[in-house]
């Protein structure tokens, strides 16, 4: 009777336990309900020039790569529109990123998939990380699912990257001995120097920085990040950089795509 | 790759006093800041930007490095004639950038109805 | 009994390993050196403000200069030095009579204080214009405009700027 008794308790201190591990590792710092885009921490100039439908500095890019779609390229002269479609048609394919990749198992942003798919079916040269096409075509893409709210594949084979990339966010590196969430979801809303702390959302990425002049992806974002806490930057490609993005996507979850952003 | 955009209103009328909007591809590098290596990324600006309309200049904008990347120019114009409206600017690497539309002025109804 | 003094042939280690040491230690220094450099700033030597008179005399000269009838219109606080929206309303009748024939928008502190000529004319209908500036660091900025006859009027203000334009920021 009594062991029968132990047992139950300890099955029930199990069951608790583990109701508790699993939930922490769904545990949001910032609630649901809190959750703010960076725009809402940017002044008033940087939003006026975001909502400026014509003169949003990023429409160059915009435009770009809403040229470049159509575009035959590569040994087999196709252009993404031979295959795809209008570009209208990837509505809702950027919230599906950071996603595996079938073939290679590997986590793929956008970019990874785009310049995949270039080498793979346009047979044509790879664009390098960051350039002037790549981001282009990111933000084309990105664009038409404008409005649309930002979630996360994390189970199934996403399951580990989520993990790295929840990991990553809260642990503490570089010279200055910080981790995203000291500051992203601990002091959001207060300033560093004379800029407020904005919550490090994904939402409106790729962005045209003005510091930058340019678009700028969420990987160059996130590698000057780690400039800012004196950690060494990770080479371009780096699975780290897609399994913090996908973390990011599901910390993020429901805040709306803006294209293009601008943030400062 | 795309150049320049461009924003007239829909419909002007003649004596009409109307907004352009030109926003420009260009990195107006200025020359003082360094790339990720520590090189100079070298001068590189619109020296001139000019529109002419049926080939007289209605604008003329000369900026240095310290108008923004990406410039955006805002200026009016008076409706007088329909033609070609020209943009054309030309930078530090002597490239010409160009964008060309067709300016229509719709006739302003002068007719006033008979007081008989 | 073996000498206390140095071989020749050591010495001339001795000065070879000396000198070794000496230039490998200033590479290192030059290169720290080179290090700093990357940081440093250039072309801004003088990060001086200009005075007024320095900002519009190369244009109005001995010209009569007035303030008013411009408005110009920056915001107070900048939130980026690479990007400021800067635009001005400028009261003529831009008329062939009476008109504005250039614009110049002035700079206290860049490295170049010219950051925009326009040429307009009666044809321009309005003389009011819009445009995005670089500033480097907090300085007033002047919207000086030509008129017809000769004369010149302006405006002025301040703009703090949290992030100057020029220095280079990775």
């Amino acid at each position: 009777m009594r062991f029968a008794v132990c047992r139950t308790l300890l099955f029930g201190l199990w069951a608790i336990s583990a109701l508790a591990l699993t939930s922490h590792a769904q545990q949001r710092l910032i609630p649901l309900e809190k959750l703010q885009s960076g725009l809402h921490y940017s002044g008033a100039e940087v939003q006026s020039l975001q909502t400026d439908e014509f003169a949003n500095p990023g429409n160059i890019a915009l435009d770009s790569g809403i040229k470049s779609w159509a575009k035959p390229d590569g040994k087999a002269n196709k252009s993404c529109q031979s295959c795809h479609g209008e570009l209208v048609k990837m509505k809702g394919v950027s919230i599906r990123y950071p996603a595996i990749d079938k073939a290679t198992g590997k986590l793929f942003n956008l970019e990874d998939r785009i310049r995949n798919c270039r080498v793979k079916n346009q047979k044509a040269a790879e664009w390098a990380f960051e350039s002037d096409e790549l981001v282009a075509m990111t933000l084309a893409v990105t664009s038409t699912s404008r409005g649309m709210p930002l979630q996360a594949q994390i189970d199934g084979a996403a399951k580990r990257h989520f993990e790295n990339g929840q990991r990553l966010f809260m642990t503490r590196q570089g010279q200055m001995n910080l981790a995203c969430t000291n500051c992203h979801d601990q002091h959001y809303g207060q300033k560093l120097f004379t800029d407020p702390l904005s919550q490090g959302q994904a939402n409106g990425y790729p962005l045209y920085r003005i510091d930058w002049q340019r678009v700028a992806s969420l990987e160059r974002r996130l590698r000057f990040c780690y400039t800012g806490v004196k950690a060494e930057i990770p080479p371009w490609g780096h699975g780290d950089m897609r399994d913090i993005s996908l973390y990011l996507a599901w910390r993020g979850q429901g805040l709306l795509v803006e294209a293009p952003a601008v943030r400062k | 790759m795309s150049s320049a955009r461009l924003q007239i209103p829909p419909r002007i009328l003649q004596g009409d006093v109307f907004k352009v909007r030109l926003l420009v591809n260009h990195p107006m590098d200025s020359g003082f800041l360094r790339d990720i290596d520590g090189v100079i990324i070298q001068r590189n600006v619109i020296r001139h930007l000019v529109c002419t309309l049926n080939g007289r200049e209605v604008f003329r904008v000369e900026p240095t490095t310290g108008v923004a990347a990406n410039p955006l120019f805002e200026f009016y114009l008076r409706a007088t004639e329909s033609g070609d409206m020209l943009f054309r600017w030309v930078d530090d690497k002597a490239y010409i950038g160009e964008l060309r539309h067709t300016l229509v002025v719709e006739a302003a109804n002068v007719s006033k109805p008979d007081s008989n | 009994m073996r000498s206390r003094l140095l071989s020749r042939r050591q010495s001339i280690l001795n000065i070879v390993q000396t000198s070794l040491a000496a230039s490998l230690g200033s590479f290192w220094l030059g290169s720290a050196k080179a290090q700093v450099d990357k940081l440093t700033i250039t072309g801004l030597s003088e990060a001086r403000l200009r005075t007024f008179e320095e900002m519009v005399r190369p244009y109005v000269q001995n010209q009569e200069l007035k303030k008013e009838r411009v408005t110009l219109s920056l915001p107070m606080l900048a939130d980026n030095g690479h990007m400021v929206p800067l635009s001005l309303k400028i009261d003529s009748p831009m008329t062939e009579a009476s008109h504005i024939t250039h614009v110049y928008l002035i700079s206290q502190r860049n490295p170049v204080p010219l950051m925009a000529k326009f040429v307009m004319g009666p044809w321009s209908g309005r003389a009011d214009l819009s445009t995005r500036v670089r500033l480097s660091g907090n300085q007033s900025v002047i919207a000086l405009a030509r008129r017809s006859d000769g004369s010149f009027i302006y405006d002025t203000q301040e703009v703090v700027v949290t992030e100057a334009a020029c220095v280079d920021n990775g």
